[in-house]
């Protein structure tokens, strides 16, 4: 009976999230460095930068996908046998979240550059006429701010990265959607398990939609908004 | 592991095809899209009871969920039912057109770029400025001249920027459509890959067809908002 692989489609979900989540770190860590590189008074960073996020944003994730984990795994064979070591094994795993958040670094660039920049340079002035030392204007000063301005974008980026971990499964990941298939396939009721899926995927957006409106009310404390 | 263009250069016919087939879907799809999404938008911004709830419903489903997913149901789902089975087993051309992977790309994507459409242009029609609505009806004019005349010229300038994202995404969507055995550019590299076991060549000049015609539509969409923002372009004089 369909009820029956329930339980296996909902470990498929727990890895769905978890991939989420490791790429949102990942492409976050992306994103800031493609920020600061935007922002940087180096123009080859600034160049570079560039190059990185239109190149991203101009080709599909699958493909992306599929060059690294092909490609990566023939590459690390490779230097693996350059440097004198026994090949490993490239997990679709990692190939996926590392994919991904390089993906996503580009957007989330993007949203980080048009935040840091919404930030009244009066605050950074303020910060350090005061003493403090540069780190700690970052963190203490500009990040709190920036991150007001970041959210709405934030995400926006972080649904569309929710989604787009479905196309794992073209790789041969156990995502819920490979599982899914599999399901579907074995038990000749494949409408039941897509829908399945589709019904997880809503949840998911619906409740990272409650939790990021509440963050949103959090980093807008003590901001008066306009009455209409 | 050297970069061997020959693979690429014996593949180019298969890529021709492949750009063919991507070109075509995703054509179709933003122009079924489009022509669908249009009445709809007008009835998500109108507010017409339950019908814009049930509009609301569908976009909210097809937004949320991933087009793969979306594009599976199609193609390999809707045979579960006994009944769909029976008209394939009739002979119904209608139903069996679900059996075709080519009809199945075109019909999910249809329906995922409609809900974003339909989204963008109810958007913008919301967006449109009470005192224009406030004068056009100060004119005389009906409901229908009203939209047709005011607000939906508007409306339609100010969703070129948001639609030229959902084009670009609508053309990177369409990448999944090798999950359905059809061969479309992503379906090509994939080949290619297969018969030479050479990523490199086969992905990297995929994603570059993809990029270039990323930068085309970037290109035209330029064009479109040179002729139709015109009026929004800082002054030179």
């Amino acid at each position: 009976m369909w009820y029956d692989y329930l339980g296996s489609i909902l470990t498929g979900a727990i890895l769905t999230l978890q991939l989420s989540l490791l790429s949102l770190t990942c492409a976050i860590i992306f994103g800031l460095m493609t920020a600061s590189a935007k922002l940087s008074p180096i123009a080859p960073l600034r160049w570079a930068a560039t190059c990185y996020t239109t190149i991203i944003r101009g080709i599909p994730d699958i493909v992306l996908m599929l060059l690294v984990f092909f490609g990566g795994q023939i590459l690390i064979n490779h230097l693996a046998v350059k440097a004198g070591l026994a090949p490993f094994e490239f997990s679709p795993f990692w190939a996926g979240i590392v994919t991904i958040g390089f993906i996503f670094g580009a957007y989330f660039g993007e949203t980080f550059r048009g935040a840091f920049m919404a930030v009244p340079a009066g605050q950074i002035e303020a910060g350090i006429a005061y003493g403090l030392s540069r780190t700690r204007v970052f963190f203490r000063i500009l990040t709190p701010q920036m991150l007001r301005f970041a959210l709405p974008g934030l995400s926006n980026n972080w649904l569309v990265l929710l989604k787009s971990t479905a196309i794992v499964s073209m790789i041969g990941l156990t995502d819920m959607t490979w599982l899914a298939d599999q399901a579907g396939r074995s038990t000749r009721q494949p409408f039941i398990f897509y829908m399945i899926v589709c019904l997880l995927y809503m949840l998911l957006s619906y409740a990272s939609g409650v939790l990021l409106k509440k963050l949103e009310k959090r980093y807008s404390a003590g901001v008066i908004f306009g009455a209409l | 592991m050297d970069f061997q263009p020959g693979i690429i250069l014996a593949s180019l016919p298969m890529f021709l095809d492949g750009l063919w087939v991507t070109l075509e879907l995703v054509g179709i799809a933003l122009l079924f899209g489009m022509i669908f999404a249009l009445p709809l938008g007008i009835i998500r911004a109108v507010n017409v009871p339950y019908l814009t709830q049930l509009i609301g419903g569908y976009t909210y489903f097809f937004r949320s969920t991933p087009m793969l997913v979306q594009l599976l149901v199609t193609y390999y789902g809707f045979g579960q039912f006994k009944w769909m089975q029976d008209q394939w087993n009739a002979g119904n051309s209608f139903w069996l057109l679900f059996r075709e992977p080519y009809f199945c790309a075109c019909f999910a994507f249809t329906l995922n770029t409609c809900a974003y459409t339909t989204e963008i242009i109810s958007g913008a029609i919301k967006n449109t400025s009470t005192g224009e609505i406030e004068a056009a009806k100060a004119m005389g004019m009906s409901w229908i001249t009203r939209m047709r005349f005011v607000i939906l010229p508007a409306a339609m300038r100010r969703i070129l920027q948001s639609y030229s994202n959902e084009v670009i995404l609508m053309l990177q969507g369409s990448a999944i459509a090798s999950a359905v055995t059809l061969v479309d550019l992503t379906g090509v590299g994939r080949a290619v890959y297969a018969r030479y076991y050479a990523p490199f060549e086969a992905f990297i000049f995929t994603g570059l067809i993809y990029l270039v015609l990323t930068f085309a539509v970037l290109g035209l969409f330029k064009l479109a908002e040179r002729r139709w923002l015109a009026h929004l372009k800082p002054r030179k004089h």
